[in-house]
């Protein structure tokens, strides 16, 4: 069996998103599509799985052209998408979600379809509740539950577009052990990323985007550098942090007591000085959050004390007065308004607005800033049209230029290393100003490479501090499944 | 005892069936807000079909097909043209409701037999639930059947699967090939022909006869107990039943403080926003979190999706 996509072509008023775009898929093969931000990946796989409609091109699977109408067409040909979003309805039953759009009886045999979501569960050894909300689940169940609904659908080509991001890492490692098996039972899968060192780890062979268009197909193992440029144009330099000087403590944080929804974190002391960036390592729910969100003014400690350059403000707006600001994780979610413009966002974001405003003026405003921060999108685009990659910059670039505390939950989720790098330079910048950076990262690397000194977080608890220059990925992984060195 | 139940159960069977019928349409995700007007203009035409022709079954099936129009006008300006659900439905009621009073003046206070009683024979002599389920009219018992055959429909068939898919996430049921405003349309449509039958049920039967804004509104309560239901079937008809009582209560207590008798009868309403205020409280949360298998009854989020038009790309 192989699948081939011919000249896609696909459209979004003046973006061309795929412009022609061609590939083939064998049967059994681990196919990555790699590509930066905006790049059109997104969009040239939902063109496949019928969610969109080409505006001219051909798909064809066994030799045999299909006529892709819709989403039904495509899962009827064997052809199953998991969206950068897992599509779950989060307050129906996972068993609900598992049944939504299945064919079948007109009533439900509910008992019938627990049993083989429970059979196909066990198969790939995910741990799934049937009768829990999927709300509850993580992002990683969810895309387990939607991986055995589509091939309970019988899907022969499964899509995955970057399912790494918001997983945790034995998540992933299920992922991918599940993927292999998978392909070696004869699927085809297309995993969708733009992270290198995940496609050089599970493909046999990748195709790269660009602007839409194909840059070139690779065998793997290549060189990094070869695809790097493929991807880019040009190669990519990942600049090192320069020293700056440390100045005196901006976040202090004594003996703090912290309880969110996830975890209770006792008695917690650590400060951040001008300057200094601070890592926050662990398992998603160990209590980075809730230290982020309790130093940005949202969570009240139960106990002990948050100073901001040696007050202690109160509420949200004299952390804000004070120069704190909070990047959350969820984009679409806390960060941005669905629906509203580029502008809108920018003008909202100024605290100098009038009354009145001139929307001329914002305009211009805006289009200067989608050029500073290299946003694909217009002012007048809506916030959700952006891809993914570009909503993160469309948040980074509202950020206020003078800042005492910044403080970000995976500031650099969802983008590529050229675009990661970028933003960390602008972050970085800060620090001559005397900003100091506290985040949250599931990526280690990234950790490693900008902080100078990583709490890492084990179930409420900082287990260790670690300097930065002189930790490895083996240690941070350890200590994060709670494993503390042997001293 | 029985008396009072049963009166309950007749007074509001004109509400069970409005309130499903919009319950239905919401949870598909639209919100059709004309509901006050529709169900004075479907009473009317419902009243005026059977009083010419004489036939109170014609009736019924015209005021089922013009709460139908109305719905799908709602359907159509919201789901093809992308207006705004609220401002349409806001016009259309306005609309309706002014068409009622014009058309309808010719029949203002003629007299017309309603629909009979029908005792179930050996049902009707259980004791105590016989006089309270088995003495009453067909339109009580479609009303009680109705309650029963939404909820099977909504929660236990494939095609009610459905249509509370389209209504939470639009994009998750239409990456799963379900036909997001093909069905949003249909349910639409039934949601409407449903709240069409609760008008007629007021005009040909629990309050027989047509005067100038004979409904009115009961629309806003229905959908204030649309909210109330959480968007469940059976504690929908909770809230109707509550609702009657209420007015039951308010009728009995008239002669009793003659003083009050401007105010009684509207007291129903602002009792009934204050139920709904104690709902939006975590204590419903709270007892749905201790009893998971009443989690599904006691939920009362809204569909995601409701409200909100639907356009794959
Ligand atoms: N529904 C839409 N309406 C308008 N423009 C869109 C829409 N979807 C995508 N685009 C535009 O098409 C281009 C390609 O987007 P796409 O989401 O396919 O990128 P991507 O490669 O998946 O990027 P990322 O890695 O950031 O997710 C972008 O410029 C994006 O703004
Ligand atoms: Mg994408």
């Amino acid at each position: 069996m192989s699948l081939e996509l011919r000249d896609i072509r696909k459209r979004f008023g003046p973006v061309q998103a795929n412009d022609g775009v061609s590939l083939t898929v064998e049967a059994g093969e681990l196919h990555g599509l790699l590509g930066e931000n905006g790049a059109g990946k997104s969009t040239l796989m939902k063109i496949l799985s019928g969610f969109y409609t080409a505006d001219s091109g051909e798909i064809v699977l066994d030799g045999r052209t299909l006529d892709i109408r819709g989403p039904g067409d495509a899962i009827e040909a064997g052809i199953g998408m998991l969206h950068q979003d897992p599509l779950v309805f989060l307050p129906f039953t996972a068993l609900d979600s598992f049944i939504a759009g299945s064919p079948g009886g007109f009533v439900i045999d509910r008992r019938q379809a627990r049993k083989e979501m429970m059979e196909l569960a066990e198969r790939f050894g995910f741990d799934l509740d049937p009768n829990a909300p999927a709300r509850e689940f993580t992002i990683g169940a969810r895309q387990q539950l939607e991986i055995i609904r589509l091939l309970w659908l019988g899907a022969r080509v499964l899509i995955l577009d970057e399912p790494t991001t918001g997983i945790s890492a034995t998540q992933r490692e299920r992922l991918f052990e599940t993927l292999k098996q998978l392909a070696s039972e004869g699927m085809s899968v297309i995993f969708v990323s733009h992270k290198l060192e995940e496609v050089e780890e599970l493909c046999s062979r990748v195709t790269v985007l660009r602007q839409g268009r194909v840059t070139g197909e690779r065998e793997l193992p290549c060189p990094a550098d070869e695809l790097v440029e493929l991807m880019f144009g040009k190669s990519v330099v990942i600049q090192t942090k320069e020293p700056v000087e440390l100045g005196k403590p901006v976040l202090e944080v004594q003996h703090a007591t912290l309880e969110d929804e996830l975890v209770t974190v006792r008695d917690l002391s650590l400060s951040v000085r001008e300057g200094e960036v601070v890592g926050l390592a662990g398992l998603e729910g160990s209590g980075q959050r809730a230290l982020l969100r309790a130093a940005a003014g949202l969570l009240k400690p139960r106990s002990g004390t948050i100073r901001i350059d040696g007050r202690t403000p109160r509420t949200y707006h004299e952390f804000l007065d004070v120069g704190v600001h909070y990047l959350p994780a969820g984009r679409l979610e806390e960060g941005l308004l669905q629906g509203m413009t580029i502008t809108e966002h920018f003008v909202l974001a100024d605290e100098s607005t009038p009354f009145f405003v001139d929307w001329d003026e914002a305009e211009q405003q805006a289009a200067e800033e989608i050029r500073a921060h290299f946003i694909k999108g217009r002012p007048d685009s809506n916030a959700e049209e952006l891809s993914g990659g570009n909503q993160q910059r469309l948040l980074l670039a509202m950020l206020p230029d003078h800042l005492r505390l910044l403080l970000m939950q995976h500031p650099t989720r969802g983008l590529d290393i050229e675009s990661a790098a970028w933003v960390w330079e602008q972050l970085l910048a800060r620090r001559h100003d005397g900003t100091a950076i506290m985040f949250a990262s599931s990526d280690l690397d990234e950790l490693l490479m900008y902080s100078d000194r990583i709490a890492v977080f084990f179930s409420g608890e900082v287990i260790d501090i670690l300097d930065a220059r002189t930790a490895t990925v083996e240690q941070l992984g350890y200590l994060i499944g709670g494993v503390r060195a042997a001293s | 005892m029985e008396a009072a139940l049963a009166t309950i159960l007749a007074a509001a069977a004109p509400l069970v069936f409005a309130v499903i019928g919009e319950t239905i349409t919401e949870k598909a995700g639209v919100i059709n807000l004309s509901l006050d007007g529709s169900i004075m203009l479907s009473a009317m035409a419902g009243f005026a079909t059977a009083f010419v022709t004489g036939n109170l079954w014609l009736g019924f099936i015209v005021a089922a097909l013009v709460g139908m129009a109305v719905a799908l006008l709602i359907a159509f300006a919201s789901i093809s043209l992308k207006l705004n659900q609220v401002a349409v439905g806001f016009v259309l009621f306005a609309l309706t409701r002014d068409l009622s009073s014009f058309l309808g003046n010719p029949y203002v206070h003629q007299r017309l037999a309603g629909v009979p009683h029908l005792p179930i024979p050996i049902l009707e002599n259980i004791p105590f639930l016989g006089p309270i389920f088995f003495q009453q009219d067909l339109v009580v018992y479609g009303s009680l059947v109705l309650i029963f055959v939404a909820y099977w429909f909504i929660f236990r068939t494939r095609p009610g699967l459905k249509l509370r898919a389209v209504g939470e996430r639009p994009e998750a049921a239409h990456a799963r090939g379900i036909p997001v405003n093909r069905l949003r349309y249909l349910y639409t449509a039934i949601g409407g022909a449903l709240v069409g039958l609760g008008g007629a049920a007021f005009s040909l039967d629990m309050k027989l006869g047509w005067s100038y804004q004979h409904t009115l509104n009961f629309g806003w309560i229905a959908l204030a107990i649309v909210i109330f239901g959480g968007w469940h079937p059976y504690r929908a008809a909770l809230g109707a039943y509550l609702f009657g009582a209420l007015q039951i209560i308010a009728l009995k207590l008239q002669p009793i403080f003659p003083g009050l008798s401007q105010v009684l009868p509207s007291m129903p309403f602002p009792i009934m926003i204050l139920t709904l205020v104690i709902i939006y409280t975590d204590w419903l949360k709270r007892l749905a979190d201790r009893f998971p298998s009443l989690r599904e009854f006691l939920a009362s989020e809204p569909p995601s999706g409701s409200g909100v038009p639907f356009e794959p790309e």
